[in-house]
């Protein structure tokens, strides 16, 4: 029986470690704020190892309700997801090589997964950041939480919250999708082989 | 046919009601409102930089709507924001006879490249203590202000260059040179009284300027100028009038001849005798006072010589144009070409033509000289005269379409007339008594056009009445079409002279919202709450303050005592646009501060009295603005409370002994 892979499930290999790679050159995450005194608009963007954009002017405004300061050295993800994401394009190298369709289930299972985890640990930094305030806070607004959109719109006191991919989180969204289609692909291909 | 008497009394009364003299309403077209409406959150289509006369100081509106955007320190102390108050900004209003906080404020010049606004820099004149200014229109900021030696009012300034190689300063008193004294009567005047023409040097990269040389002319009173463009570029025309070198009743005694001049400089001639090294160098004294960007502060150098260039020597550097009857305003067409002169006691316009005047010089038609300098033949410079115009013309501008629009200050209106023909194609009244009148861009090779702004010197009844001094007055008009058409009222500050205005995209998106406060080298700076720090040497105490939302730091300061020079050296710590910090302490009897972010600036405060001082942040900055305040303890003279200071109660401000 045959366990290569095909040439689709090849090329999406090369394609999602393209995919990939953007993540160093364009942000993954971003988390736009608007309010009427910001008629321009305040932008945070994540990227895989660093936090940029107006950072100081949220830092700035935060102070007023209590919410933590948000520097890089604090998030120890910054280190580790450039080093996750290496490896899995060097293991997605290796797949290549070995040819086999079981590597390629668990390399697209591992994609899923690293997703999955930084996703999870974004909602819990989230929770943090919303919910662990200072109790000294000159502002203090009974039973409010400042928890940010984990995805999408919502509204906190005078502000408005948008949460979205930003291009690099495309390109992750785009690797995951073309990794799936392609296992699904191999899948049907190995059971009518079996047939 | 027979018409009864009722019917000819109707027609009779409609004839009179028709006769009815022009009202301002029949003056206003139906769509002014639309046309100079700017809806809430739109912007502006131009700015218009209007001069503040006695006010000091530069105005900043919007146009169309004619609303006041911000008025500009220049030449006044302006106790709301610390401008001549400052430590920091004292040495701007430095002269050679001491610190002058007030000047007369009449005319400004937006730089140009190629004979076109850049939006870099605006120049402004000082009328009463000469001297020039330079603002920057990135942060809207006085950066630099030039004294003029040998100078007695500088009036004819401050007119650019096309390339802004340099800024005119002309004299409008003439005065004995090197600040001499002298008798005053006419034959003393004759003798010894001089007007001088400065060219101040600009650098083009940092727009530094220098004195370059000086022009020393015979004694007269130099009134306009403007440098000439295209083929003209390379010379300067200054209006004068007192050619009849009255010291006294000027009124009567400088209106007795029928003809003064028109002063053309070769400016490009005179670069060269310098280069010769023909200029004399002559002792002096005036200050130079720039503004530093890094350090936020201001210094004063004194210069002490001066080049001048003699005329009567040096025979091809100017000429002289006759020019009817003691002219004010001397203004240059786009082309280069024509040169108006307005006598404002003429009945006619006169304009000259370039090409006719370098013929003249070249034919050496001259019908004799002045003070040694030779006086060209009117007729052979003359491109013609605008008949008839209106009474007391004043100043032309231009819209780059071939058509001049002169104001007329005795009949009150504007008059637009075709350069080429010299024909009058039409003319609005003016309410009331304009002086100046500025079509955007209407000095440079590329006129803007479609607006002409009337600077009036009479308000009478336009606005609510506010006692006997009512508020200054400006029109707009639009020349889009045939007719000028009367759009809008607005007030302004001071009493307007000259005006600029640029399409509002040459600057806005250059504004400076903040200064980084990496880069602020003040000596006194707090880069963040760890630095600030109180210090005593001997009786000066100074206090590295810091301020962002919402507090100052240190906001409880002990151990002055009375008669310390405290310096609070504030440093705004926020690096976002539109969030200023004020500062301000109970009786300080100076001013406040207002700190943009990054910066950092200086008050200085000597207590009188023991007792505890509240301060506390003047510009609402935020929901906690309120509580931005604190105490300083002052002490008797002698006391030995320690010195020292916190907020609240963190380590990096914790009390610290004195010494």
């Amino acid at each position: 029986m045959n366990r290569k892979l095909s040439a689709f499930g090849k090329v999406s290999i090369i394609l999602a470690i393209g995919c990939i790679v953007m993540l160093w050159i364009v942000p993954m995450w971003r988390i736009d704020l608007a309010a009427p005194q910001y008629p321009e608009g305040i932008s945070m963007q994540i990227w895989i190892n660093d936090v940029k954009g107006d950072v100081e002017i949220i830092n700035g405004l935060n102070h007023y309700i209590g919410m933590k300061t948000i520097h890089k050295n604090d998030f120890k993800e910054f280190v580790y997801m450039p080093v996750a994401l290496g490896a899995f394009c060097l293991l997605g190298l290796l797949v290549l090589v070995l040819n086999r369709r079981a590597w390629f289930y668990a390399w697209t299972g591992l994609l899923l997964l690293i997703a999955a985890v930084s996703m999870y640990d974004f909602w819990k930094w989230e929770y943090d950041y919303g919910h662990n305030l200072d109790p000294t806070a000159p502002i203090k607004v009974p039973g409010m939480a400042y928890q940010p959109p984990l995805i999408g719109y919502k509204k906190m006191l005078n502000f408005e919250a948008l949460s979205q991919p930003d291009i690099g989180g495309w390109f992750f969204i785009a690797a995951a999708l073309l990794l799936t289609s392609a296992a699904f692909y191999e899948w049907r291909r190995a059971k009518k082989q079996r047939l | 046919m027979k018409l009864s008497p009722l019917l000819l009394a109707a027609a009779a009364a409609l004839t009179v009601q028709s006769c009815k003299m022009k009202s301002t309403e029949s003056a206003v077209g139906g769509d002014a409102a639309a046309r100079t409406y700017v809806a809430p959150g739109k912007y502006d289509e131009l700015y218009n930089f209007v001069s503040g006369g006695f006010s000091g100081q530069v105005a900043v509106y919007g146009l169309p709507s004619g609303r006041l955007l911000k008025v500009l320190p220049v030449f006044s102390v302006n106790p709301e924001n610390g401008y001549g108050y400052s430590e920091e900004t004292k040495p701007m209003l430095n002269t050679s006879h001491g610190f002058v906080p007030w000047d007369d404020q009449h005319h400004l010049a937006l730089s140009q490249t190629n004979g076109e606004h850049d939006g870099r820099w605006l120049f402004a004149n000082a009328n009463n203590s000469p001297r020039v200014a330079r603002i920057d229109l990135k942060a809207f900021k006085t950066m630099e202000i030039i004294e003029l030696p040998n100078s007695g009012g500088n009036h004819s300034s401050p007119f650019l260059t096309e390339n802004t190689e340099y800024v005119i300063a002309g004299t409008r008193f003439s005065v004995p040179v090197g600040n001499a004294e002298s008798p005053l009567d006419n034959a003393s005047y004759k003798k010894n009284f001089k007007s001088t023409a400065s060219f101040i040097g600009i650098d083009k990269n940092s727009g530094h300027m220098n004195v370059a040389f000086q022009i020393i002319l015979p004694g007269m009173d130099l009134d306009l100028s403007r440098a000439g463009k295209g083929p003209s570029h390379g010379w300067f025309f200054f209006s004068t009038y007192n050619t009849e070198q009255a010291s006294t009743l000027l009124e009567v005694n400088a209106s007795q001849k029928d003809k003064d001049f028109i002063v053309a400089v070769n400016w490009k001639k005179a670069e060269e005798y310098v280069k010769a090294g023909k200029a004399k160098k002559m002792a002096t004294e005036y200050y130079h006072n720039t503004f530093n960007e890094e350090n936020h502060t201001a210094t004063s150098e004194i210069i002490k010589e001066v080049l001048t260039l003699d005329p009567e020597e040096l025979k091809d550097l100017v000429y002289l144009i006759p020019c009817p009857k003691s002219p004010h305003g001397c203004d240059v067409d786009p082309s280069g070409e024509y040169i108006v002169g307005s006598g404002k006691l003429a009945a006619l316009i006169p304009v000259f033509a370039f090409q006719k005047f370098v013929k003249a010089i070249e034919d050496k038609a001259f019908e004799g000289e002045y003070n040694g300098i030779p006086v060209i033949k009117y007729e052979a410079a003359l491109h013609g005269e605008v008949q008839k115009p209106g009474l007391g013309p004043l100043h032309t501008e231009f819209d780059g379409k071939g058509n001049a629009y002169t104001s007329f200050f005795v009949s009150s209106e504007i008059v637009k007339w075709s350069i080429k023909d010299l024909k009058v194609l039409d003319r609005v009244p003016t309410y009331y008594s304009i002086g100046h009148l500025m079509v955007p861009g209407g000095d440079t090779k590329k006129p803007y056009g479609k607006y002409v702004v009337a600077y009036n010197k009479i308000t009478k009844d336009r606005y609510l009445p506010t006692g006997p001094e009512l508020a200054q007055s400006a029109q707009l008009y639009s020349i889009e079409g045939d007719k000028m058409q009367l759009l809008l009222d607005f007030p302004t500050i001071g009493e307007p002279h000259y005006a600029q205005a640029i399409p509002a995209e040459k600057i806005k998106d250059q504004s400076v919202k903040f200064f980084d406060i990496a880069k602020n080298k003040h000596p006194y700076v707090a880069a963040g709450e760890k630095a600030t720090k109180v210090e005593r040497k001997g009786n000066q105490v100074h206090v590295y303050m810091t301020a962002i939302r919402s507090h100052l730091t240190p906001d409880n300061i002990e151990g002055v005592q009375v008669g310390d020079e405290v310096y609070f050296h504030i440093t705004n710590l926020e690096q976002d646009w539109d969030i200023p910090h004020g500062f301000a302490i109970k009786h300080a009897a100076t001013a406040e501060l207002l700190v943009m972010p990054g910066e950092t600036s200086t008050l200085k405060f000597i207590p009188t009295q023991p007792g505890v001082y509240p301060f506390y942040c003047t510009d609402f900055c935020s929901a906690l603005h309120q509580e931005m305040q604190g105490y300083m303890r002052v002490s008797p003279k002698g006391s030995n409370v320690p010195l020292k200071w916190h907020t609240g109660g963190t380590d990096s401000t914790a009390a610290v002994a004195a010494k």
